[in-house]
């Protein structure tokens, strides 16, 4: 099982390209497989407050792409993530990870049902963690998603406050009442003058 | 809870960079202004768990998970590695999901118009979850080369898509596996995008040690992954 060139440091990232979604988001797209995540992130039971989370990617020249893939990673209505590192765990039974194509949606829109995060142990604003892939981009880029009625608890998050205060609404999404309930807005635009804020993390 | 210390950060001499021009699309899609530095806390040591209830053997087969009425066309192949992070610990019971084109160069996907055939035996599509010792392995065929719109007479060498979660949400690897010798890796520009010194990382080893006599040959290839928080146990 040698493989001396791979001992070396972390395994380049490379695009996910245009054909992800027989892959990664099976279902989704129509595929006869089942995808591991998607879209809904709730069930019948699941506590919290129900949002919808609606947006696009966007590129350099103002249009929306049709080829990218967001994943996103949240905590629960407690603010509890599901997994080991979190000690107190997720009682609610929510996993918090969802998966959703931009190229379904005839606005290219990805959306997401879940519920609203609550605030993390670590003392950090509700938000939710936010991957995004596609093709033309090389290496996956993170960014988060706030909220614009959270307006107390942003103002003392200590990441939003590292942002320079001219680029931090790239990072708020907008609350809106729709016919089926809660919608948050949130755009991504990959550069331009509106370009949302990608972290090194 | 945080715990900066025992996350290594993003290798940025071994990704490729977000706006590389040979590679027509990152023009427009790669983000242009410096990334702000995020410390890692609790959203970014955890991530989500997908375990072995995740895939099944059928998964890891993608020569009979897509069989209808006969086998899948193409050179059969064994694809497995080690996948470790950065301090060389195994990543144990952590999902790989893995998508290619068939042996002609032609993805099931619906937007791909290359005028190569479809195999109705063969989806492309594959998942595996790694062993007690970060070990995966995948039964498929060596997929084709494919052309595409960069410029003119653009073809994609051979290769295997691969996705990773890893142990935390900061493990993250979407990649593609080539093939070793292939005389379109140096003409490639999304492989090409990969800093000169990492992109061997990217070429699996033919093994005659995993090849199986009268049924496929083996290659190896190993993934390393960010080196991630230790658990609270081993603290
Ligand atoms: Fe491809």
């Amino acid at each position: 099982m040698d493989n001396p060139k791979s001992s070396g440091g972390q395994t380049p990232s490379q695009t996910v390209g245009p054909y992800f979604a027989y892959g990664l988001t099976p279902e989704q797209y129509g595929y006869p497989l089942k995808s591991i995540a998607g879209g809904t992130l709730v069930e019948e039971g699941t506590e919290g407050e129900r949002i919808r989370i609606e947006g696009r990617v966007i590129d350099g020249h103002g249009a929306p792409i049709s080829d990218a893939m967001i994943e996103i990673w949240q905590a629960d209505f407690q603010g509890h993530y599901a997994h080991p590192h979190d000690t107190r765990g997720s009682n609610t039974g929510f996993r918090g990870f969802g998966r959703f194509g931009t190229g379904t949606d005839p606005e290219n829109r990805f959306l997401f049902d879940t519920v609203k995060p609550g605030t993390t142990v670590d003392g950090q604003a509700p938000h939710i963690n936010i991957i995004v892939f596609m093709r033309g981009l090389l290496s996956h880029a993170y960014t988060r998603l706030y909220f614009d009625d959270e307006v107390e608890a942003n103002t003392t998050d200590p990441i939003l406050n590292a942002v320079p205060a001219n680029r931090r609404t790239t990072l708020i999404a907008e609350r809106h009442i729709g016919p089926s309930g809660i919608v948050y807005r949130f755009d991504i635009h990959m550069q331009g003058p509106h370009e949302t804020v990608f972290f090194n993390v | 809870m945080t715990d900066d210390a025992t996350v290594t950060p993003r290798d940025w001499h071994s990704h490729p960079p977000y706006v590389h021009p040979d590679y027509k699309s990152t023009a427009l899609r790669g983000p242009s202004k410096p990334l702000i530095p995020l410390p890692a806390g609790l959203g970014e040591i955890t991530g989500p768990v997908y375990g072995h209830d995740s895939a099944n053997e059928l998964d890891a087969d993608l020569t009979k998970n897509g069989v209808r009425n006969g086998e899948p066309l193409g050179e059969r192949i064994i694809v497995t590695g080690q996948v470790k992070d950065e301090r060389g610990r195994p990543v144990p019971n952590t999902l790989i999901e893995i998508w290619q084109a068939n042996a002609a160069g032609r993805y099931v996907h619906a937007v791909d118009q290359h005028d190569a055939p479809l195999d109705p035996n063969f989806f492309g599509g594959g998942r595996c979850v790694t062993d007690a010792e970060g070990v995966y392995r995948f039964t498929t065929v060596k997929p084709g080369a494919y052309p595409w719109g960069n410029h003119h007479n653009a073809w994609r060498p051979n290769h295997i898509h691969f996705s990773l979660f890893g142990p935390s949400y900061l493990t993250r690897l979407v990649t593609q596996m080539y093939f070793p010798g292939d005389p379109l890796l140096d003409l490639d520009p999304i492989f090409l995008g990969t800093p000169e010194h990492a992109r061997g990382r990217l070429v699996a080893d033919f093994s005659l040690e995993v090849t199986e006599p009268d049924f496929a040959l083996g290659y190896v290839f190993n993934i390393v992954l960010r080196g991630s928080a230790t658990t609270p146990m081993e603290r």
